[in-house]
């Protein structure tokens, strides 16, 4: 209220002093008049004495302001006032600086919810992802996972460390869930002791798993996410007590995990007690993550340590069975490289956000200098009155001050506009982003991301505005007041300004069309790789899990399987139907172990890990794997146990010198296993996506004798994902045919993971895709507004400089030259832009050539192409004025002004 | 403002002495100011109406002036200046420091002539 009254009584002060000095001045005249000086006379030297009247008052006034505030205000107001006087030009501004901000917004919001924010848990920074280096484990340790961690070094480790607060080891899975409703799998985590401790999020309802809960002859329970709890529940509390049906397992529900919850980067809806048995556990099974707190004040390196000196405890205190070498994974060279949990779950996808982000933020000094070749060209037709304004006395910082407020208030204005913009942009990202990028869920436009937003207005408004104020602030006022009258054309030094802000521009847009082609390039070398499957998008695959459960016996699971797969043949429009324990680019490695070709000795006495895949006969038919020599599995192959096998190509080649030579030859897994007939040989198949180079493959029958019990035992995938070759793949009435079809072998049996091939192959390119239609978005933006920018400098050009171009037509100068004269003068600008441009890209492009595939950086084709592009658009757009310059009539343009 | 070889800038705080010393004798309008101090230093010390406006303002936010509405001697609305107890407090205090400064400048200068 104090405020409201200064501000009144500020008024009156204000009255007060334009009165007191009003009377100073008439006093002034009539005492001069005394003296016999005429009434106009008196008045003017009167006023000559006082000094600036205006100027006065105004000082007098700032006495009582807060000076700065409010002559900005003052300045703010005309900034407005003028805006609106020319809505065309606000409207190109704004939406400008909206589109390009708003696209930075995004980007940030990404790179913060990804990249920069600590992951949602308690002192997140103390978690560590304990990756282990097993340079000798081939295929087993690999660039997402490094090697994974066996019970039993999860015992040990857990039991003997010094360094870790808690730590434990983790699985995701799929669930059967029965009992309620219709059969369902689901998304499952299976935990051990200390994974929940480690993450430290207390439930939301009920409570943790405890020790008894892992005890493998103790009671049977289970936690829910918050997804699951509602979904299937309602949010009832009294959920919680009630018993369901897991893999055919009754689990008492013990807790609900709060919503938001993840078991590291996944998404789950059960999470069951990993309960292990000591007494079974071996060496092997590197099958599971592991994560540990690391107590207050430990460093990384000192649990790497600690660990380190664990490994050989781990080796002396298990073994795989009677008869094996417990220090065999010696070989195996196995040593902690453990890393922030945050790192795991980021992986590699800060390489191309950090792309991504330097994308756009190109694309906004591109913005940037758009927008400042604008306010110069406004600020020319406001030179007048500015030289006006500095010979009355305004101050260069003032002027200069006016200028920046108004570019800074283009910025902020541009900025609110932006943030709808980037609300809409993020709804569409996360709509139809990767969904392979870690902590989508956690991307939200926060206030970082506001203050972001905040702090790129007001900077590129000064960046882009410091160009005119500074060009302005420095005029003479006599020089600008004179140039303004009849000479030919403007002063050369401001074209000069807005040629380098077009060069610039062009450079820039270069880069990103550079790297929007390479990309694209990439794009079509990976679509052109054979995948080593053929007709993707009428391959409809699913998964079916068989729990031990439900069906105990190995036979009757394959008998099942079997039953299925007739059924699914019975569909109409069904060509063939196979399954096997994983399907290419899904991220499942069935098993790795090493293989023995008869009559090779290998260095070291062990041989090279191979990739494994169980498949059932016309597996490879249905997914249009080629067989290249031999032939398939038979059924009775898989129910007399024969000893067959299927190798891929390139381990045929590798072994035996060719796929043909490769036929009846013979391969074992343990010198105490039997020996196994090639029978056939299919095409390599690149199942870790098509970047990657294929592995070696060695396909068994899906029923076989499992090798790692010293008697022969029966053994069968229970996880298989069946592969239906058909015209209808994907469609609404297909999908119910095979459900139907499944149910009617067994009405437990849920399906899940339901896809086409084609689906999960492209979402194998996601990543390249997304920094495709980035990069193309960004290039296309960029293209246009150098564009606009060439086609600006050049119309204005032409404005300016009609009567010369009048003059020369008087003179007899010919048409065509003088649309050759602006069309050359924009090529002159493009080509030491391109010139420029293509340093640029060539240092730049080294920095993106992890994200290229099949392509050099430097690509001639790309390098040649863009500033080809580049040259005919820029040509066309400086057509256009060229064109209006031959129009002009000389005589019109003489007369006027 | 113009630089007039015949008179020197003043010291500041000067401007707010004078106009304080003048206002302390009787209460005044802003012109009536000028020509008293104008006559009483024999034009000695000129006072531009570009300081003397502001300055004004700066006494009055101080608190050491009053502005009341009034007339001046043809009649006129105008505003009349009046010293307030804050302003002759502070008159007090200024005059001792400058005549100190004058004190102090004049030995140096009757030193220099030696």
């Amino acid at each position: 209220m104090q405020w409201f009254a200064k501000f009144f009584s500020r008024r009156r002060r204000y009255e007060d002093i334009s009165i007191s000095i009003q009377e100073h001045i008439d006093e002034r005249t009539e005492e001069l008049m005394a003296d016999g000086i005429s009434r106009k006379q008196a008045e003017q030297t009167a006023r000559r004495e006082f000094g600036n009247v205006s100027l006065v008052e105004e000082s007098s006034r700032e006495v009582w302001q807060w000076p700065a505030f409010d002559s900005i205000l003052a300045d703010l107001k005309f900034a407005f006032r003028r805006l609106r006087k020319s809505p065309g030009f606000a409207a190109t501004v704004l939406l400008t600086l909206a589109i390009g901000i708003g696209a930075n917004t995004v980007v940030f919001s990404v790179v913060n919810g990804v990249l920069l924010k600590p992951l949602p848990y308690p002192d997140s920074e103390r978690l560590v992802s304990l990756w282990l280096n097993a340079p000798g484990a081939g295929g087993l340790a690999n660039f997402s996972n490094g090697l994974q961690l066996s019970t039993s070094m999860y015992l040990t480790f857990s039991e003997h460390n010094r360094t870790f607060q808690s730590m434990g080891i983790w699985v995701p899975s799929n669930a059967s869930v029965t009992g309620v409703g219709e059969p369902e799998q689901v998304p499952s985590g299976v935990i051990s002791d200390g994974v929940l401790q480690t993450l430290d999020v207390p439930p939301a309802v009920g409570r943790w798993f405890t020790q008894a809960d892992q005890d493998p002859h103790g009671a049977k329970t289970v936690m829910l996410s918050y997804g699951y709890w509602q979904r299937r529940f309602g949010g009832d509390r009294n959920a919680i007590g009630r018993v369901i049906q897991v893999d055919a397992q009754s689990r008492e529900i013990v807790g609900v995990m709060p919503r938001g919850f993840r078991l590291v980067d996944r998404e789950f809806d059960l999470l069951v007690p990993l309960a292990l048995d000591r007494a079974n556990q071996k060496l092997a099974g590197f099958g599971f993550s592991g994560i540990a707190r690391l107590k207050p004040g430990i460093q990384v390196a000192q649990a790497d340590a600690d660990i380190a000196r664990l490994i050989p405890v781990w080796m002396d205190s298990w073994s795989n069975g009677p008869g094996t070498n417990p220090h065999f994974y010696e070989r195996w060279r196995i040593s902690p490289g453990f890393r922030s949990l945050k790192q795991q779950v980021i992986g590699s996808i800060g390489g191309v956000l950090w792309v991504v982000m330097a994308t756009v933020g190109v694309v906004m000094l591109i913005v940037c200098t758009n927008v400042a070749n604008l306010l110069l060209v406004r600020a020319e037709s406001r030179h007048q009155e500015l030289s006006i304004r500095a010979a009355l006395g305004a101050s260069r910082m003032r002027i200069a001050r006016e200028l920046l407020i108004e570019s800074v208030s283009l910025g902020l204005l541009g900025g609110v506009i932006a943030i709808g913009v980037a609300v809409a942009g993020l709804r569409l990202l996360i709509a139809f982003g990767p969904t392979d990028l870690p902590r989508l869920s956690e991307i939200s436009l926060d206030a970082l991301a506001l203050g972001f937003t905040l702090a790129l207005s007001v900077l590129s408004g000064t960046l882009f505005g410091s160009i005119s104020a500074l060009r302005y602030a420095r005029t003479k006022a006599s020089a600008t007041m004179g140039s303004t009258t009849r000479t030919a054309s403007t002063g050369r030094a401001r074209q000069r300004s807005r040629n380098a802000l077009v060069t610039a521009q062009v450079s820039m847009a270069l880069v990103l069309l550079v790297s929007a082609v390479l990309m694209i390039r990439t794009f079509a070398a990976l679509r052109n790789v054979e995948p080593g499957f053929a007709d993707p998008q009428h391959v409809q695959t699913m998964h079916i899990w068989i729990p031990d459960l439900l069906i105990s016996d190995p036979q009757t699971a394959t008998h099942v399987q079997n039953n299925i797969a007739d059924h699914l043949a019975a569909i109409p429009g069904v060509t063939s139907v196979g399954f096997a324990g994983a399907v290419p680019m899904e991220n499942v490695d069935p098993n790795w172990d090493g293989i023995h070709v008869e009559g090779k000795t290998y260095e070291g006495g062990e041989p090279p890990l191979r990739l494994f895949n169980f498949v059932s006969p016309a597996y490879f038919n249905a997914m249009g794997t080629r067989l290249v020599a031999g032939r398939d599995f038979t059924w009775s192959d898989l129910y007399d146990l024969r000893p067959r096998v299927i190798v891929s190509e390139n381990f045929a080649r590798e072994s035996w010198g060719s796929a043909s030579a490769a036929i009846g030859k013979r391969l074992r897994q343990f010198d105490s296993s039997p020996w196994q007939d090639v029978v056939g040989v299919v095409e390599d198949v690149r199942v870790h996506g098509v970047d990657e180079q294929a592995p070696a493959i060695v396909y068994w029958p899906a029923m076989h004798n499992d090798p790692y019990t010293p008697k022969p035992t029966i053994d069968a995938p229970r996880f298989v994902t069946f592969a239906i070759h058909s015209d209808r793949a994907g469609t609404e009435s297909f999908l119910k045919q095979v459900q139907q079809a499944v149910w009617s072998v067994n009405a437990s049996l849920p399906l899940a993971s339901v896809n086409t091939m084609q689906e999960i192959y492209s979402q194998s390119l996601a990543r390249t895709s997304f920094m495709l239609v980035m990069l193309a978005i960004a290039g296309t933006m960029a293209l246009a507004l150098s564009l606009i920018g060439i086609y600006g400098v050049m119309s204005y050009a032409v404005s300016q400089r009609t009567r010369e171009i009048g003059i020369r037509l008087a003179l007899g100068a010919q048409k065509g030259a003088l649309r050759w004269m602006f069309v050359r003068s924009a090529l002159m600008l493009t080509g030491v832009g391109v010139v420029i441009g293509l340093g640029a890209a060539a240092a730049l492009m080294r920095l993106i050539k992890s994200l290229l595939f099949g392509i050099s950086p430097l690509d001639p084709l790309t390098f040649l192409a863009v500033p080809v592009i580049l040259a005919t658009a820029a040509a066309l757009a400086s057509y256009l004025p060229a064109r209006r310059a031959a129009r002009v009539d000389p005589v019109e343009a003489l007369r006027a002004e | 403002m113009a630089n007039n070889p015949n008179h020197r800038d003043l010291f500041p705080g000067a401007l707010e002495v004078m106009i304080l010393q003048s206002l302390r004798l009787k209460p005044m309008h802003g012109y009536a100011l000028v020509k008293h101090i104008k006559q009483v230093s024999d034009d000695l010390l000129p006072v531009e109406e570009g300081s003397l406006y502001p300055a004004l303002q700066r006494m009055l936010k101080e608190g050491w002036l009053e502005a009341e509405t009034g007339t001046s001697a043809k009649g006129r609305p105008t505003r009349i200046y009046r010293l307030t107890d804050a302003g002759i407090r502070h008159l007090e205090k200024e005059v001792v420091s400058v005549e100190k400064m004058f004190a102090g400048i004049t030995r140096v200068l009757a030193v220099a002539k030696i």
